[in-house]
């Protein structure tokens, strides 16, 4: 089967983030980059369908230049085609990528050999908009469902599973289908040497998108007000349990 | 011209999410002058009971309709804002709140701001704060549409009251296909039903310090003494220590409970985010400077692998005299 999968390029989540002077970007000199941790798992959760029912995996990203990294990182655990639609690097807003993905997707469909199905990750990392997955399959015409834990392919159905409280729900999509997955769904592997070695010569094509700004716009960013705690501490358990007991947990 | 809020309930059962969303619509109503109306979908839409919560209610019901269908649900509603042309669809920032709204954006090409956190609404263009890394960092944005669609994020609202006698309720019947059933639920498989982590009034959670998956019995213990549950950060999920769903963070559940007790967890951002909501939060670390013991209201420096079956031990023993 023919898989694509949407990856995005954002800081390493847990790193210290310090705003430009203007609050309109990170400062990103200092930081290091991976792919979104959701994405990360989609990448995976690609590789893993290669694996089981044969077929090719192509990583697809909206992005500065240096998003290359994350296109090559998913070649070295499996990924054997590479695109990227370049951008300066700015915050594009939601509708805007959604637009460009979408077109890169028609373009790279035009052949008529299209992806059986695209992966996304269910929400960025780093702006969270919960939305581009969704965007992109209506474009397509194409049924989608977000929150994915669990994917099997069923000869031309994708059997999914959701995660709620106590539980899932399975949904059954006909393909070509589109999935939004939740990190969980896997543990993705780590890169062998001959994967490195083999993604350093990896070519990344490029698709040139017009990127035409939704109804969204991002003024500035700023850190939440640190909230000053006095921590109260404890010497032993039986503090422990008296403070249980204050609180009514007991 | 009204503010419509999405009820993002399961058979009829309306979450802490949905009431969120309902305080961030009466803010929004209230700024604008507006009535605010429910939108309650699909079967059990009939036994949404939400009180003076609301001025009016929506009962959008079709034979597609039996189980939650993203894609209906949004198309509904796509359907609904046709005809009621409101100002603003309000979402829960929830799981299926955020999607269904997804689904709205994209059918009707209108822009979507995902879990705000306030709303500004008295200029054409509204002034919003939105989360971004999950709550690490404000993103101030602006929003411009014919219809504004906006998601609540989650423990960012007080739940609003859904006392006192149901407000009118008006029927909406949208026209659906095949293809907008095509992503329904068709099977839930339910596991043994207990305590949910999203929904526990006490929340034992492990990381790094708890040493290995073995570490975890004496915070089942405790979590079980406590009528809670157990969870964990990203770094034990990452080793494989406990499943996924056990999670606490950006990229897990978040948490909202009464009491948080943060066993061997450093409280890097991304866990901090999910559980930042507690009401009390009580941490269990051997460094004194690590930042979820600086941050949290209580501690106690030491080692998890001794402490916490002490305090097993010093609640039971409370609890036989």
């Amino acid at each position: 089967m023919k898989v694509l999968v949407c990856v995005k390029r954002v800081p390493a989540p847990g790193a210290r983030i310090v705003l430009t002077p203007d609050g309109r970007a990170i400062e990103s000199g200092h930081l290091s980059f991976t792919t979104s941790p959701h994405e990360e798992c989609a990448v995976e959760a690609g590789i893993q369908l290669k694996e089981a029912h044969g077929g090719t995996v192509t990583v697809l990203t909206l992005g500065p230049a240096e998003a290359g990294e994350q296109l090559r990182y998913a070649a070295s655990v499996g990924a054997d085609e590479a695109v990227l639609v370049p951008t300066d690097g700015s915050d594009i807003d939601p509708q805007a990528t959604a637009a460009g993905l979408l077109a890169a997707i028609e373009d790279l469909e035009s052949g008529g050999d299209g992806f059986d199905l695209i992966l996304f990750g269910n929400e960025s990392a780093d702006s969270g908009g919960f939305q581009v997955g969704i965007r992109v399959a209506h474009g397509l015409r194409r049924p989608v469902v977000s929150g994915i834990k669990g994917i099997d392919v069923e000869d031309d159905t994708v059997v999914v599973r959701r995660e709620i409280p106590n539980g899932f729900e399975v949904y059954r999509l006909p393909v070509p289908a589109v999935v939004a997955v939740k990190e969980g769904i896997n543990l993705p592997r780590y890169p062998t040497l001959s994967g490195r070695l083999k993604s350093k010569k990896l070519d990344i094509h490029r698709r040139e998108a017009e990127l035409v700004p939704g109804g969204q716009r991002m003024v500035r960013l700023e850190s939440p007000p640190e909230q000053e705690v006095k921590t109260e501490i404890l010497s032993d358990a039986a503090d422990v349990v008296d403070v249980f007991e204050r609180l009514g947990v007991l | 011209m009204s503010v419509l809020v999405l009820i993002d309930h399961e058979q009829g059962e309306v979450p802490d999410s949905a009431r969120q969303a309902l305080t961030l619509g009466r803010d929004l109503a209230r700024q604008l002058g507006a009535p605010l109306a429910a939108v309650a979908i699909g079967t059990g839409a009939e036994a949404v009971a939400l009180g003076q919560a609301v001025d009016g209610v929506w009962h959008v019901d079709h034979p597609v309709l039996t189980d939650y269908a993203p894609a209906a649900w949004g198309e509904s509603v796509v359907q609904l804002v046709a005809q009621e042309m409101p100002v603003a669809v309000v979402a829960p920032g929830s799981d299926r709140g955020n999607e269904v709204l997804a689904h709205v954006a994209a059918l009707s090409d209108l822009p979507m701001v995902a879990n705000i956190l306030e709303a500004d609404a008295s200029a054409e263009a509204w002034n919003l704060t939105r989360v971004r890394w999950g709550g690490s960092l404000l993103e101030k944005a602006e929003l411009s549409a014919a219809v504004r669609l906006v998601s609540a994020a989650a423990h960012a609202f007080p739940a609003a009251a859904t006392d006192g006698p149901e407000a009118p309720v008006s029927q909406f019947s949208p026209d659906l296909g095949d293809a907008h059933a095509l992503t329904r639920v068709t099977e839930r498989v339910t596991e043994e039903a207990g305590i949910t982590l999203a929904t526990a009034p006490v929340v034992v959670s492990g990381g790094r310090g708890v040493g290995g998956p073995d570490g975890f019995g004496p915070l089942e213990e405790l979590a079980e003494l406590l009528a809670g549950a157990v969870g964990c950060s990203r770094v034990v999920t990452n080793n494989g220590w406990r499943p996924h769903s056990d999670q606490v963070g950006q990229t897990g559940t978040r948490v909202a409970p009464e009491l948080y007790v943060a066993c061997g967890i450093s409280g890097a951002i991304q866990h901090w985010v999910g559980m930042m909501a507690s009401k009390h939060v009580l941490a269990i670390n051997t460094d004194p400077e690590a930042p979820m013991v600086t941050k949290a209201e209580y501690a106690v420096i030491g080692d998890v692998a001794e402490m916490v079956p002490a305090i097993v031990a010093e609640v039971r023993r409370r609890r036989s005299t």
